[in-house]
């Protein structure tokens, strides 16, 4: 698909050495800065609005000398996938980016690269899973794409789009790890935004992310392996364990990496994001960018005098069912604001996490209502997030709603 | 290259293809295999019988996914990165895929890969059906072929499509190899393998593969098979080497196409009272493209 709005010559960065730049970036600029400075072996992508930009910008890096990276400029999504399972299969540090449709035709082969424990990273610019056709920001692309066996961050910044980035490389071929990483921003919303971003330098960012050296590569040819074999059911379940292991020891590996990150570069995140949860009474629970108008509301109803607060996971997978017990379980009632549905389910997915996590623990939970929003790019107001925060103060909130539907 | 022990069935012509196709050649090998026969009884875990390095991704995508390790190569090769080993020889890559994923499901990676230049040679074993599923019928099935999704009934006599000319799709690409082959003329496959693996960019073979199994035939017969393919000019011999055609084999005597088709038990419904058109179709669909292919050569 062709992409609507190509990046204004002007956005496009210099690199620079050695030193740090604050710059007015999109989210999908400051990401192609990352891949740059991470100069990857491979990368191999089919363009979809809105991250088409990502893969151009790099494309010009290549052409420009400043990346050493093969380009793999494929036919379709499935094959950019597939080319990115034999890319990092030998050896290869590998990375994509894709939206929507995309990550849809992508499906089959996720699953093969995390099968395969392949340490693939993706930038997602979230867009609604079309039909009919809508190319702006929802999260039902990658929510379907939660089982898959990715690990899954979500940005609400550029500037953490990026840093994402260079994480997610560490993270991924962290060998208590070898999974593949999707970094989450909001299409258009984030992808197409300018925001003040803080570039590492190059040299830095390379030092962070370290060299790549695979355990299995195909190009050992010395030492021939065997890919994706034929495992019959006395071996898969045992294979798939191996990947739950893996996936438990992602939650741990990720919060290293990001203290670390934290430490150099004085910018961290952890597994969430709290906003005014100390003392709240009540609280929005929501990914990605849609936590800045959340959190502006937060202040205007503080300064109010009421008890709300805020809660952004930043990792959707592996889920961070403690940290979020331990900061909601005081409530008395949670709002679980989903940009995505789940037809025939009691609320939207982030909901049914937030819900499930919170009744096993058994800890007095607070009521958790859904309410599903910015379908297809549909704009939160603010005085909508007010009335969510207004609903958890009633006795009886309505269990899940569609925000702003005109019924 | 290949292990004995694979689970292939008794007289497949596929675990022959793979074997002289290894044979041909004194490069490392990395293999991209599709899903598929040679798949699935080829790499049952905890077991391989690989002795190069291989891999299966999905069914459609072996042309997508030897791609991404090409460009691996090119760029850690590039960068000093490569994995170290005993000789520095230029590792060839090989995509091998059955009809169904090269034909059908595979043919817009196969087709991606083609047109991006990557260095590599993608086999396709022909066995004119989607015999590891159960014998569907695919793209690659021949007229009148009795298959599980086109079968002979009462009112139908088996496909009625002809197959499609994946070879000249192939060739249409404009890449410095395409070919076809049989296992029954084995020096002509290998020297075909070892051509296109020298070639500077992609090269595409299409390689005839008797199966016993969806063809009914007796395992016995499928080296006999291989060759009475050829020699009836049902599966012409011939390359395409830089847009330059030739054929590779001419029989002396073009053997009539029903000494072919009667040795399968797939075409045993063509061979009843009533069908003898059918047949005679076969025939003359073979003598055409013989003629055009003749003729090409002569250009």
């Amino acid at each position: 698909m062709l992409d609507v709005v190509t990046a204004p010559p002007e956005t496009r960065v210099a690199p620079r050495a050695a030193m740090r730049s604050a710059k007015a970036l999109t989210g999908n600029i400051a990401v192609a800065q990352a891949i740059r400075q991470i100069n990857p072996h491979v990368c191999a992508a089919y363009p979809i609005t809105p991250t088409t930009q990502i893969m151009q910008e790099v494309a010009q890096f290549v052409a420009d000398g400043l990346m050493e990276t093969e380009l793999v400029p494929c036919e379709s999504e499935h094959s950019a996938m597939s080319a990115c399972v034999g890319a990092s299969a030998a050896g290869a540090r590998v990375i994509t980016a894709t939206s929507a449709n995309g990550l849809a035709l992508m499906w089959e082969v996720l699953y093969i690269a995390s099968g395969l424990r392949l340490p693939v990273v993706m930038a997602v610019g979230n867009r609604a899973l079309s039909g009919p056709l809508n190319i702006h920001c929802d999260h039902s692309d990658s929510m379907g794409a939660r089982d898959s066996g990715w690990i899954q961050i979500y940005a609400e910044t550029a500037q953490e789009a990026y840093d994402n980035i260079l994480q997610a490389v560490r993270i991924a071929e962290h060998p208590d790890v070898l999974l593949p990483v999707m970094t989450c921003m909001d299409g258009f919303l984030t992808t197409h935004t300018s925001e003040n971003v803080e570039l590492l330098g190059d040299a830095e960012a390379r030092d962070f992310v370290g060299a790549y050296h695979a355990r299995y590569s195909l190009l050992d040819v010395d030492n021939p392996i065997t890919y994706g074999p034929n495992d019959l059911p006395d071996s898969y379940t045992e294979h798939k364990y191996q990947q739950v292991l893996a996936m438990q020891n992602a939650a741990r590996v990720i919060c290293e990496i990001d203290k670390e990150f934290g430490e150099r570069f004085g910018r961290s995140y952890g597994m969430i994001d709290t906003y005014c949860m100390e003392d709240a009474e009540t609280a929005i629970v929501v990914l990605s960018s849609t936590a800045g108008i959340v959190k502006e509301m937060v202040d205007t109803l503080r300064a109010e005098g009421r008890k709300v607060g805020l809660l952004r996971p930043r990792v959707f997978r592996p889920f961070p069912a403690q940290e979020l017990v331990d900061a909601l379980k005081g409530l008395r009632a949670v709002a679980v604001m989903d940009r995505a549905l789940s037809f025939g389910a009691e609320g939207g997915p982030l909901f049914t996490e937030v819900q499930s996590a919170l009744r096993n623990a058994e800890c007095g939970a607070p009521k958790v209502v859904s309410r599903v929003f910015g379908l297809g790019g549909r704009a939160v107001a603010r005085d909508e997030i007010r009335e969510i925060y207004d609903e958890l103060d009633s006795d009886r909130p309505v269990k899940f709603r569609l925000v702003g539907v005109r019924e | 290259m290949v292990a004995p022990g694979h689970r292939l069935c008794t007289g497949c012509g596929a675990g022959v293809i793979i074997r002289q196709m290894l044979m041909s050649t004194d490069y490392p090998i990395v293999v991209s295999n599709a899903t598929g026969c040679v798949e699935v009884c080829t790499s049952v875990y905890p077991y391989t019988a690989w002795r190069v390095p291989w891999i299966h991704n999905g069914f459609e995508n072996a042309a997508a996914t030897i791609s991404g390790v090409e460009a691996a190569y090119k760029s850690m090769k590039r960068r000093g990165d490569l994995p170290a080993r005993k000789n520095d020889k230029p590792i060839k890559f090989i995509a091998l895929g059955g009809d169904g994923g090269t034909y059908d499901i595979g043919l817009q990676s196969l087709s991606g890969a083609l047109e991006r230049g990557h260095d590599f040679l993608y086999i396709c074993y022909d066995n004119g059906a989607y015999m590891n599923t159960g014998i569907q019928r695919s793209s690659a099935s021949p007229f009148g072929a009795n298959t599980t999704t086109s079968p002979a009934g009462v009112m139908i006599q088996g496909k009625q499509e002809e197959r499609k000319d994946l070879t000249a799709i192939a060739a249409a690409h404009n890449i410095p190899y395409v070919a076809t082959a049989s296992p029954g003329y084995y020096m002509d496959f290998t020297r075909k393998v070892s051509k296109a693996l020298e070639a500077k960019g992609p090269a595409f073979i299409n390689v005839l593969s008797v199966c016993p199994l969806g063809w009914k035939s007796e395992p016995e017969e499928s080296q006999v098979l291989a060759r009475l393919g050829v020699e009836t000019c049902f599966w012409p011999l011939f390359e395409i080497e830089n847009g330059k055609f030739r054929l590779t084999f001419r029989p002396n005597v073009k053997k009539p196409v029903v000494e072919y088709l009667k040795r399968q038990g797939r075409f045993g419904h063509l061979f009843k009272a009533g069908n003898e058109h059918m047949l005679a179709h076969i025939q003359q669909r073979v003598d055409e493209e013989w003629g055009r292919l003749l003729e090409r050569e002569k250009k």
